[in-house]
């Protein structure tokens, strides 16, 4: 039998430098991907309409985001000479007399226009994130302005209110009459500009966005973990039961997917609210009084049990998808060789279904992490999330540029994320089923 | 090894009225009795579906016994859970651990005997020289062909040196060559280390190569237990005649039985001489079984047994030549003729006389 490791043992031929040609002297690289350039061509025409479609769907609409939230015309809309003007002021004192004359001009031309998204309060707007308190005063501007006559400018309006007389505000105007400037990520990482133009931190009570990042990421790590602590059991009981058997128990876990999600968010509402079932069920049991009823809805504990149960299923795909391939006899083998069941397990098994915890993982803290229904419905004031204030942004409020910047970091955290995840887990090794 | 009967006395290994249903309808495994002395080989062998890797959970200790005992010594483990009862086991598709190195494969059942690291290190060692694959301890399963997973699946349920190993259907993968160079490996580490096997196989010649003594089932009842010899050459039934080896089946009725040789009158109504082994009364019906080798073509001498045949088909297959007769109604009747170099004249459609010696043919279960 000594002869037998010769036969098994595969010596790998070591790589020779020729390069291969054909029987007609073409090298076989070049014909290879001849015959192949067809077939490949054909393949990639099957991906057109899909490529397409992501295009125009994914490719324009974020390009559109990133450029918007570091573009706004608003002062170039309203006032185009003036800002080119202003630039060329250097920021000392008040700004010339001829500025101001255009300034005022434009002010006026652009009240006359009536443009939808051109008039003076559009400008006002857009100052009033800088410089609070400005947006009456430039949005009535035109109608104080055409009472002066004649020149000079300068003074006629700084006699009109002592407000113009600021050189913070003209500050703020030459800032915000270029069309691009990143003042809005500025005002998106809670900062602003002091008096003198140096970047600090916002007033306390302005500062909402980098603490809502943090509770959007701490809130979507533990709505991940508590997916994996629910979600592992349920699939390793799937996967080990007969197929009929978990087929069935299958589309009960999917059933969550064929319901509105708007119904099933409500559902909870139904449930936590403090006149709900479980309140209801505590205080009949006596845990708690009625009067101490606890606040389960409308806060982070809401949004946790509503979005955990929305986003469970994410979990169960790929974890189920893995352990089904893991056969039973590995188990056995370990538990054969002496293994306790715990043992055979941690050692085992368990490292065979990190492929699927690992995409779960991911699928669902990246899902997380964007999620707004289900915090607008059920987050309360404490509950929302980033993507909330995003839509805040750009429904509401209609500062799109900040909802812009915004949902810009969101992307780059998202991507910082998964980068950091491939680092650490690899992305080829996950598996999503 | 002996091959005669072990006794409940000395045996190893001990299944007693051993019975098993998965659903509680259907008997997987019927009333199974087998006594397994230590250091034998003994090989299940069956066709598919007959129970044997369910007797093989069972002493394994993945599937419980619905009813009867199993022992391991003069211990009942029906009770003892599958890490504590230290058997070795090598699974059909290897469940080699894919996340683990060879070498980390291999001190796995070590490590969780907290064997320390040195003796582990060695122990490792000495089992991938045993199946010489000692240069391949930092591979992955997944790098090795499966004739080098095999091996080491060997090697791992060898490492820490249980008493007895049980395998089902190792080599089941592996193609011809392969099998039966690990037919002669798996033999000689069975001999050389002295372990108790209890090997599963539908291949039966892997099963006459390798066992001391072959369990043959069929439909949870084992037909028969013994060497491999004893197996072709003494048939207890016609399963086992017809499951092992190559036969010629003649139907017939019983007409005189005296000692151990009957008369039976065949369907076309000639009469034979054969050899008793389970007709029980004059009258039954039989089935003669008679090996293809053993038949003669224009004998010679005198035989106990002489038909008419007509030859159907030659088959030329170099060492001899197979026959296909005609014989008694039976068209499927084959001999084989050694090829002694003496070109006899064999035609197709010849008319010939067959002859055979009563203790070839045994008379065994219609
Ligand atoms: N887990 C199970 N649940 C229900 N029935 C089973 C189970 N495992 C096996 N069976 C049934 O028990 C019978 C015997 O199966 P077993 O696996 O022991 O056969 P086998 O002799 O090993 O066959 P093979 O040679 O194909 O491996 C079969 O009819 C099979 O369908
Ligand atoms: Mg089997």
């Amino acid at each position: 039998m000594t002869d037998s490791t010769n036969v098994t043992d595969n010596v790998p031929s070591s790589a020779t430098d020729e390069r291969l040609l054909t029987t007609d002297g073409v090298p076989l690289k070049q014909k290879l991907a001849q015959t192949t350039r067809r077939m490949r061509m054909r393949a990639f025409m099957l991906t057109v309409p899909l490529v397409l479609f992501l295009v125009i769907s994914f490719v324009v609409p974020i390009g559109q985001m990133l450029f918007r939230s570091v573009h706004n015309t608003a002062g170039t809309d309203v006032a185009p000479n003036f800002a080119a003007a202003i630039q060329k002021w250097n920021g000392e004192g008040l700004p010339s007399e001829e500025v101001f004359e255009l300034f005022a001009k434009d002010i006026m031309a652009s009240q006359k226009r009536r443009e939808i998204g051109k008039t003076p309060g559009k400008l006002g707007t857009r100052v009033n994130y800088e410089f609070p308190g400005s947006l009456s005063l430039i949005k009535s501007a035109a109608r104080k302005f055409k009472k002066i006559k004649e020149g000079p400018y300068k003074e006629a309006i700084l006699k009109q209110n002592k407000k113009w007389a600021n050189p913070t505000l003209w500050r703020t105007l030459k800032r915000v009459t270029r069309d691009y400037s990143p003042s809005f990520y500025y005002a998106a990482l809670d900062l602003k500009y002091d008096p003198d133009e140096n970047l600090v931190a916002a007033d306390k009570i302005y500062q909402i966005y980098v603490s809502n990042f943090w509770k959007t990421l701490r809130l979507s790590a533990i709505i991940t973990f508590l997916c994996f602590l629910l979600a592992f059991p349920v699939s390793y009981l799937l996967s080990t039961l007969p197929l009929a058997t978990s087929n069935l128990l299958m589309i009960l876990v999917l059933l969550p997917f064929w319901t509105s999600l708007l119904v099933r968010t409500t559902a909870w509402i139904a449930i936590l609210q403090s006149k709900g079932i479980i309140n209801n069920i505590l205080v009949f049991i006596g845990i708690i009084s009625d009067e101490n009823r606890v606040q389960l809805i409308y806060n982070q504990t809401g949004t946790i049990f509503a979005m955990v149960h929305i986003l469970l299923p994410f979990m169960i795909l790929p974890l189920y998808s893995v352990m089904k391939t893991i056969p039973p006899s590995y188990m056995r083998a370990a538990r054969s060789m002496g293994a306790t069941p715990f043992t055979a397990f941690r050692r085992v098994y368990f490292p065979q279904t990190l492929p699927g915890i690992a995409a779960g993982t991911l699928l669902v803290f990246i899902l997380a992490i964007g999620y707004y229904i289900t915090p607008a419905l059920v987050g309360g004031a404490d509950g929302i999330l980033i993507s909330n204030l995003i839509a805040n942004h750009i429904q509401k409020t209609l500062n799109w540029s900040l909802g812009a910047a915004l949902g810009t970091i969101l992307l780059v955290t998202v991507m910082v994320l998964y980068w950091i995840y491939n680092k650490l887990v690899g992305i080829d090794k996950l598996s999503f089923g | 090894m002996a091959s005669g009967n072990t006794s409940a006395d000395n045996a190893y290994v001990r299944f007693e009225k051993v019975q098993k249903s998965y659903d509680g309808e259907i008997l997987v495994v019927k009333d199974l009795n087998l006594n397994i002395a230590k250091g034998e080989f003994v090989t299940m062998l069956g066709p598919s579906g007959s129970g044997k890797t369910t007797c093989l959970m069972m002493l394994a200790g993945f599937e419980p016994a619905t009813n009867g005992e199993i022992y391991i010594g003069d211990k009942s483990i029906n009770h003892i859970p599958p890490h504590k009862r230290g058997i070795g086991m090598v699974f059909q598709n290897y469940a080699l651990f894919p996340h683990m190195s060879i070498g980390e494969n291999l001190s796995f059942p070590l490590e969780v005997r907290k064997m320390n690291k040195t003796d582990s290190e060695k122990a490792v060692k000495r089992a991938l020289d045993m199946v010489q694959m000692g240069d391949f301890i930092n591979r992955r399963p997944a790098q090795l062909s499966g004739g080098q997973q095999q091996r080491i699946a060997l090697a791992r349920a060898l490492v820490f040196e249980p008493e007895l190993v049980l395998m089902d259907e190792p080599l089941g993968a592996l193609d011809k060559q392969l099998r039966e160079r690990m037919q002669y490996e798996i033999k000689h580490i069975h001999e050389n280390l002295g372990v108790t096997i209890v090997y599963v196989t539908h291949d039966q010649s892997e099963a006459l190569t390798m066992s001391d003594r072959i369990a043959v089932f069929n439909d949870g009842v084992i037909q028969q237990l013994s060497s491999a010899e004893s197996l072709y050459e003494h048939p207890q039934n016609a399963f086992v005649a017809q499951f092992i080896g190559e036969n010629n089946e003649l139907h017939g009725i019983v007409e005189e039985i005296e000692d151990d040789t009957c008369t039976v009158k065949l369907t076309d109504g000639t009469t034979v001489k054969a050899e008793k082994v389970n007709v029980d009364n004059i009258g039954d019906k039989t089935l003669l079984s008679l090996r293809p080798e053993r038949v003669e073509i224009d004998p010679t001498g005198k035989m106990d047994a002489l038909l008419k045949g007509r030859i159907e088909e030659l088959i030329y297959l170099g060492d001899h030549i197979r026959v296909r007769m005609n014989v008694a109604g039976n068209d499927e009747f084959i001999a084989k003729v050694r090829n002694r170099g003496d070109k006899r004249d064999l035609k197709e459609g010849q008319s010939i006389n067959v002859g055979w010696a009563a203790s070839d043919c045994k008379a065994l279960d219609g």
